[in-house]
């Protein structure tokens, strides 16, 4: 309702809700005088009507009046809500003024001033450098390069690491090592057996399914030895080490970086490469082998049980299995298995390491850490494969 | 402010870490607008208190009782209500490090209201504009100061327009310069908007700067050892457990190297006191 006092004509605007009375004035004022609260729930209901009706100011009207004189109650909301219709208001050239507003709401109303209508060349410029990584499609050349340079700077550090280790073991923090091979090993030992005979009895059953036909079922066991004691032996107990140990040791050292417990350690004199790299990779190295036996042992057994059930005795299978196994297999797959662990440990240390700021990005660093792990076993088991056949292994 | 209904209270509250009881039957009221600070040593459940308060640890008995409402027994709805009714400014700032200082101040208006997107992001600026930080609503929070970190905190939890604001230990960490701006900023705002502070601290010049009362808690009797305004209990009060927190006396048991005064800078007034 129009405001008595100043006898002026409503406007033909749009219905608004309750609380706010829209008129027009002489010489092409526009009146706007809210009444009741504005808190949330009112200015939820007046938001958009109240913006919507100064969608013509700087044509039909030329200056805009904010009447708070009938307001009862104003909090953050309806102060950000004068804000905006002030600052859209300024934008269109018209001239505004609030009335009704106390000393108090007038200064916070100047303090304010400014946050509605801010554009993003006002803000302060962001700190990108403090974001953490960006993927390797987004970065630009030289970001590419600086990635490069100090993924050659860890493998270099790391190589070192492992040298002084083989010439110094009297400086390796063995304490830490056992620890690690104990988490890495052992407490994967659950989950690597499982997977080991469940992969051993469903390769060794599709197999017999499929070479039943053609009276072939004796050569299971001669597959599975060559299979897993090759192949998917190494390769499935990398990738166990990287979903489980690379995203620990990635997540660790993560969260180490935003706590600034690395800086700690930079600034105590203590290489952060040496102190907690070093150990998780000789851990690694130690235990990924006997993991990747246990494995294959598992895969037997499920394999031998798949045989027994279709009346093939156990001196068939343990005397078939081993039949097209040697030496050089047994020593390649260890080859592999040390190569895949080197990997998988070494890119989730330095995930790790290169972790940004804040939660979310331990969470990134770890993802990448597994991700990264997981291509880089593919791809050197592809290499692998190239190797072997080219040596004749 | 004196004689106006408390906006809390606090009766015979007993908080305990399983039989450990840290505080004993303690009761205070707080009035509105009023900035309210609660001291003590370092382990006299000061935040323990505020934790309490806030509805995070639930007391061995006693009510506290919030714009009519007891946290205590509080439950679904109504416990949301009284949530929704205080703000809570922690320590560390507690910020969301995924999102935007922007974004964290208007996660409660995305949550509570029905505000347009375009509405929460003023609001969001306008609360940040209030504490200082109009030109950093797009930082993320690990980009910030400490004491950008601690105005952030405290723009996010004024979001809703709580009547009550809880800030726990808002000026550790911080230079007595960027202590001294947030004392202010906590002045001008129980005065502009009339918010009603509870702060637990143990900085003795921002206690004597903002504080209107304040209650000294006592880690030996797990009570309340004074309260009243701070500047008269500095001046005048002769309790031991005043004087040992105000004049920062060394307990005797601690050993004093040679040369190392026992007694802090605050003894200096102990001549000025009658």
């Amino acid at each position: 309702m129009a405001p008595q006092s100043l006898n002026i004509k409503p406007a033909r605007l749009a219905p608004v809700p309750e609380g706010l009375a829209l008129s027009d004035g002489p010489g092409g004022e526009r009146i706007f005088a809210f009444s009741h609260q504005l808190n949330a729930p009112a200015v939820s209901l007046l938001w958009t009507p109240a913006h919507a009706a100064l969608a013509d100011l700087g044509g039909a009207a030329q200056s805009l009046t904010l009447n708070v004189s009938a307001v009862d109650y104003m909090d953050g909301s309806g102060m950000a809500l004068l804000v905006s219709l002030r600052a859209m208001a300024k934008r269109a050239g018209a001239k505004v003024q609030v009335v009704g507003l106390s000393d108090q709401q007038a200064h916070l109303l100047e303090l304010a001033e400014g946050a509605a209508g801010m554009d993003d060349a006002e803000e302060a410029p962001a700190m990108q450098d403090r974001r953490g990584g960006k993927g390797m499609f987004t970065k630009s050349l030289p970001e590419l390069y600086a990635s490069l340079r100090l993924l050659v700077c860890f493998v270099g550090e790391c190589s070192l690491v492992l040298y002084e280790s083989l010439r110094h073991p009297e400086r390796v923090r063995w304490k830490d090592v056992i620890l690690s091979c104990m988490a890495v090993g052992v407490e994967s030992m659950p989950i690597l057996l499982l997977i080991g005979f469940l992969m051993g009895l469903i390769m060794s059953f599709q197999s017999v399914i499929t070479l039943e036909r053609f009276g072939g079922e004796i050569y299971v066991p001669n597959m599975l030895g060559l299979v897993m004691f090759r192949e998917m032996g190494p390769l499935v107990t990398a990738i166990l080490l990287a979903a489980r140990s690379g995203s620990a040791f990635a997540a660790e050292i993560g969260t180490m970086r935003v706590n600034e417990e690395l800086d700690a350690l930079s600034t105590m004199g203590i290489s952060p490469v040496r102190f907690l790299v070093g150990p998780r990779i000789l851990s690694s190295l130690i235990v990924v082998p006997f993991m990747t036996l246990f494995f294959n042992f598992a895969s037997l057994i499920g394999g031998a049980l798949v045989m027994l059930s279709i009346g093939f005795p156990l001196v068939t299978f343990t005397s078939r299995v081993f039949a097209n196994v040697g030496v050089a297999d047994l020593v390649g797959s260890i080859g592999k298995i040390i190569v895949f662990s080197l990997l998988v440990a070494g890119v989730s240390c330095l995930r790790g390491l290169r972790t940004g700021g804040g939660a979310s990005a331990v969470g990134r660093s770890t993802t990448a850490a597994v991700v990264s792990g997981l291509i880089l076993i593919t791809v050197a088991d592809g290499l692998f494969a190239v190797l072997f056949y080219y040596f004749k292994i | 402010m004196a004689d106006s209904e408390p906006i809390i209270s606090v009766r015979d509250l007993t908080c305990a870490y399983g039989h450990a009881v840290v505080l004993s039957d303690v009761a205070f009221d707080v009035t509105p607008g009023e900035v309210f600070v609660v001291i003590g040593r370092s382990g006299c459940g000061k935040s323990t208190l505020l934790k309490h308060m806030i509805g995070l640890l639930a007391p061995q008995s006693g009510s506290i009782v919030m714009n009519g409402r007891d946290i205590v027994t509080a439950a679904g709805a109504e416990r949301l209500e009284i949530l929704k009714g205080i703000g809570v400014m922690y320590q560390g700032g507690a910020l969301f490090g995924s999102m935007s200082v922007e974004r964290n101040v208007g996660l409660p208006l995305e949550e509570y209201t029905d505000l347009p997107e375009d509405a929460i992001r003023v609001i969001s600026r306008v609360k940040l504009a209030l504490v200082g930080l109009g030109r950093f609503g797009h930082f993320m929070p690990s980009e910030l100061s400490g004491g950008m970190v601690k105005r952030a905190a405290i723009a996010r939890a004024m979001a809703l327009d709580p009547p009550i604001l809880f800030l726990d230990e808002p000026s550790a960490g911080l230079d007595p310069v960027t202590s001294a701006e947030l004392d202010v900023l906590v002045r001008s705002l129980a005065e502009a908007l009339g918010i009603t502070f509870v702060i637990v601290s143990h900085e003795l010049p921002s206690i004597l700067a903002i504080a209107d009362r304040v209650i000294l808690l006592d880690d030996e009797t797990k009570g309340i050892a004074a309260q009243g305004d701070p500047r008269e209990l500095y001046a005048h009060s002769t309790d031991s457990r005043v004087r040992r927190f105000f004049d920062r006396e060394v307990a005797q048991r601690v050993a004093t190297p040679p040369g190392v005064a026992a007694h802090g800078h605050g003894s200096q007034q102990q001549e000025a006191r009658p």
